[in-house]
């Protein structure tokens, strides 16, 4: 492959919308080690500094709850995720696979709701939560997305997809049951699917804001996005506090990301609806 | 709670607050979307057509790398770049507009700075604008990249034997099989840009800006609910919202989908 000109001109211009992207993570990286008279140098320090000890200190003086908040987030995203790919697997199947009275009916009532924009529900769902007596409670964040419209839609694509009818006849005439059919035969078949829908919610779940700022109410109960803004009042925290503090909340997703870009990419854009 | 008819409704159509809402709202979605499909057609094209699969895979995992962050941390990055005596985008700008080799071209900057963009109502809106865009272009790109490469090699094949240069295939061939997932890519920016919360909210501080520059319907309607408790005029603004969004949408319909779906656009 010769480098003309063009080339040459072609990859500055990716490398540099890369590294605009790019640069915003070191940035945040590199403030995370620095002490205050570090990040208010001039000219600025564009390396690791010397901080990052006294920022931890710092961080958790102003966020005495900062792992119980780690903590309250990774318990919030496995028991959504795992929640999720239960009920939402289950009722693909019976929408793929059984039939019964106004199916298709309940079927586009349900692809119906999924127009719904998510901030009309925002006041009820607060007011159902504290009539539950859910606020502050992690189920109030990950019960009510646990059966989403667009989680059973889309497994049900995908055993439409990987699970002839036949077959199931075939199981049931071999005496499985119908639970055993759906655990031990289907499940299997619809790995990519379940591995899918598991990463999109997981991530969603992970960077939940505006759904746990309305159902958390006191800072033991917060999860990592709404401790993170608390911190935001504070004159005196350091900004290499906030950003140490940040760091630690991107760092799980982005050690993923990193280790399997091109599967989370196909997790996003599969379930777009478009093909690849 | 009582019944109190339309009373909430009639409220919100004479409160200017809602009104400058809307406005502020709709302004930062057409800027911050046209500007992100804008940068991410022509480059899904690039990388589709011009990258070999290995580079690729790098340059749309780092165009992607925002879209999977969460947007708490994002603003809160973005709210030390743009600090105001210390920040790394005004110290920056600094240096352009007085180093040598490019002053020439950044001198007219050195009279505005410091910008005080987060403290400032003209310039609330672009470094919401900004944080937007770039969290959001990378999504497009791999939406338009999957899109295009989708496209059979062969209508590339026939076009070059027709002596077709880039620019004819860009705009003959991918553009015009790209429009369904234009008009998917475009209703998404618009469902998700008139809900915008998590960005502005951070960037002001939980307030919507001085002057309320950078209060989007989105936090008036949260503040609203969870500050001033006012759930019904709460509950009255996410229906005015989810009107506006609903008729957004089938304009956007109309403009973009009726040919998409019918025999594939232009030829």
């Amino acid at each position: 492959m010769k480098l003309h000109p063009t080339r040459i001109l072609m990859y500055l211009l990716l490398s540099f919308l890369a590294l605009i992207t790019v640069f915003p993570f070191y940035w945040m990286l590199i403030l995370a080690t620095q002490t205050p008279a570090e990040i208010y140098s001039f000219p600025p320090h564009l390396w690791f500094g010397t901080g990052a000890g006294a920022n931890y200190q710092s961080l958790i003086s102003a966020l005495p709850t900062f792992w119980r908040n780690m903590w309250n987030s990774i318990y919030v995203a496995i028991m959504a995720t795992l929640t999720t790919l239960f009920f939402c697997s289950l009722g693909g199947y019976a929408f793929a696979m059984y039939d019964f009275k106004y199916k298709n009916l309940l079927f586009g009532f349900m692809i119906a709701t999924m127009m719904i924009p998510q901030l009309l529900g925002i006041v009820p769902y607060y007011i159902e939560m504290s009539i539950f007596g859910w606020l502050d409670k992690p189920r109030a964040l990950y019960v009510p997305g646990m059966a989403s419209a667009f989680g059973i839609f889309l497994m049900r694509q995908y055993i439409t997809a990987a699970f002839p009818k036949e077959l199931m006849d075939a199981a049931r005439i071999d005496g499985c049951s119908e639970f055993r059919i759906y655990w031990n035969i289907v499940l299997p078949l619809v790995k990519p699917g379940l591995a899918t829908l598991g990463i999109v919610t997981f991530v969603g779940s992970w960077n939940n804001f505006l759904g746990a700022l309305v159902v958390l109410r006191s800072r033991e109960a917060f999860t990592l996005p709404v401790a993170l803004r608390t911190l935001q009042g504070y004159n005196t925290i350091r900004w290499g506090a906030i950003m140490l503090g940040t760091t630690l909340s991107v760092l799980p997703i982005l050690v993923v990301f990193l280790a399997a870009s091109r599967r989370v990419i196909h997790a996003f854009t599969a379930t777009s609806g478009i093909k690849q | 709670m009582h019944w109190v008819g339309l009373r909430n409704y009639r409220f919100l159509v004479t409160d200017p607050w809602f009104w400058q809402a809307l406005e502020t709202t709709l302004v930062l979605l057409v800027l911050s979307g046209f500007t992100q499909h804008v940068i991410a057609l022509p480059l899904a094209y690039i990388i589709d057509r011009r990258v070999p699969p290995r580079l690729q895979n790098f340059f749309s995992a780092s165009y992607f790398l925002p879209y999977i962050t969460s947007t708490v941390a994002v603003s809160l990055i973005f709210s030390t770049i743009y600090g105001y005596h210390y920040g790394i985008l005004n110290e920056f700008l600094n240096y352009l507009s007085t180093a040598s080799w490019s002053s020439w071209a950044f001198g007219w900057l050195k009279k505005s700075l410091p910008i005080n963009w987060l403290g400032n109502t003209f310039y609330i809106k672009p470094s919401i604008i900004i944080v937007v865009v770039w969290r959001w272009f990378g999504w497009n790109t791999v939406l338009y990249l999957a899109g295009l490469q989708a496209i059979p090699e062969e209508l590339y094949d026939a076009a070059k034997v027709d002596g077709a240069n880039a620019w004819h295939e860009f705009w003959n061939i991918s553009l015009p099989l790209l429009r369904p997932i234009i008009f998917f890519a475009v209703t998404m920016t618009i469902i998700g840009n008139m809900q915008l919360f998590d960005e502005p909210f951070i960037l002001t501080n939980g307030t919507g800006g001085i002057g309320r520059a950078g209060m989007t319907v989105a936090i008036y309607l949260y503040r609203t609910a969870f500050e001033w408790t006012q759930m019904g005029v709460a509950a009255a603004m996410s229906w005015l919202l989810a009107i506006f969004i609903g008729a957004l949408s089938v304009a956007n319909y109309f403009l973009f989908a009726r040919s998409a779906f019918g025999r594939g656009g232009k030829s």
